[in-house]
């Protein structure tokens, strides 16, 4: 005899569609690791610096051209993603923001916030250049 | 005296060191101190998009600036340490290579936190 089970199922992973919170979440670990790449760029700008100006033009040469400019771009979005996402913990950490709608609200507010300070970043960059 | 714990761990006397929030809690700091750094760091930056060398090499020089950017150096990489160490922790599930890449991982970051460092100070005191 078949017994009907009306208990919850877990998620089947492969058909599971990830919740924007999921996303966000993972996104936060990805944006860090490639962080920590942008932190070795830091260092290499500032090394390159310090070595004299025939260095730093070559590595300036880099930066400005159009994939320099995509790499910085995305660096800045990265940054300031984990940068809004990190505050979020920290909110969570103080015990505040783990009610689903203000979780799901929440996650919204980390992308518009991180989108906006990626264009205004650029913005002040474009008129300062 | 109530001692909740079984024989056997009585035996070995080894209890709790009393430090299991200690990377949690230095990750929180760092994170803190990383909030107004990224801040200054990322629109000042922007604001010099094509400096030259010298403008660049005043810039680092100003006392304030070289203070902040060592500051970032050196937040920035133990942050990074502390994130890629829980990664790792996460993902390497055999335990030599776990160890193994958490060592490669922290020694790389203290590595190039002293090549950063060494840098601002070479640009701001070297002239």
């Amino acid at each position: 005899m078949i017994t009907q089970n009306s208990r919850p199922m877990s998620p089947h992973v492969q058909i599971y569609r990830l919740p924007l919170t999921a996303l966000i979440s993972i996104t936060h670990r990805m944006t860090g690791v490639i962080l920590a790449f942008g932190a070795l760029l830091m260092v290499w700008i500032l090394t390159s610096v310090a070595a004299g100006p025939e260095s730093y033009a070559a590595v300036q040469g880099h930066l400005t051209a159009w994939y320099g400019q995509l790499v910085l771009f995305g660096f800045t979005f990265a940054l300031y993603f984990h940068f809004c996402h990190g505050i979020r913990h920290l909110f969570w950490d103080i015990g505040w923001g783990f009610e689903l709608e203000i979780a799901d609200r929440n996650a919204i507010l980390t992308l518009v916030f991180a989108a906006a300070l990626t264009l205004v970043t650029w913005l002040v960059a474009l008129m300062a250049g | 005296m109530n001692d909740l714990r079984t024989p056997l761990a009585r035996a070995k006397g080894l209890g709790t060191a009393k430090e299991g929030v200690g990377h949690w809690w230095t990750q929180r700091l760092s994170s803190l101190l990383l909030i107004p750094l990224v801040l200054w760091f990322g629109f000042t930056v922007a604001s010099l998009p094509q400096a030259s060398h010298t403008e660049l090499t005043a810039w680092i020089s100003s006392p304030p600036v070289t203070v902040a950017l060592v500051l970032l150096i050196l937040t920035v990489f133990y942050h990074a340490q502390q994130g890629l160490q829980v990664v790792i922790e996460d993902y390497v599930s055999t335990h030599w290579q776990r160890t193994a890449a958490i060592i490669l991982v922290s020694f790389l970051c203290l590595l190039l936190a002293v090549i950063g460092v060494i840098a601002v100070l070479r640009i701001a005191l070297g002239g």
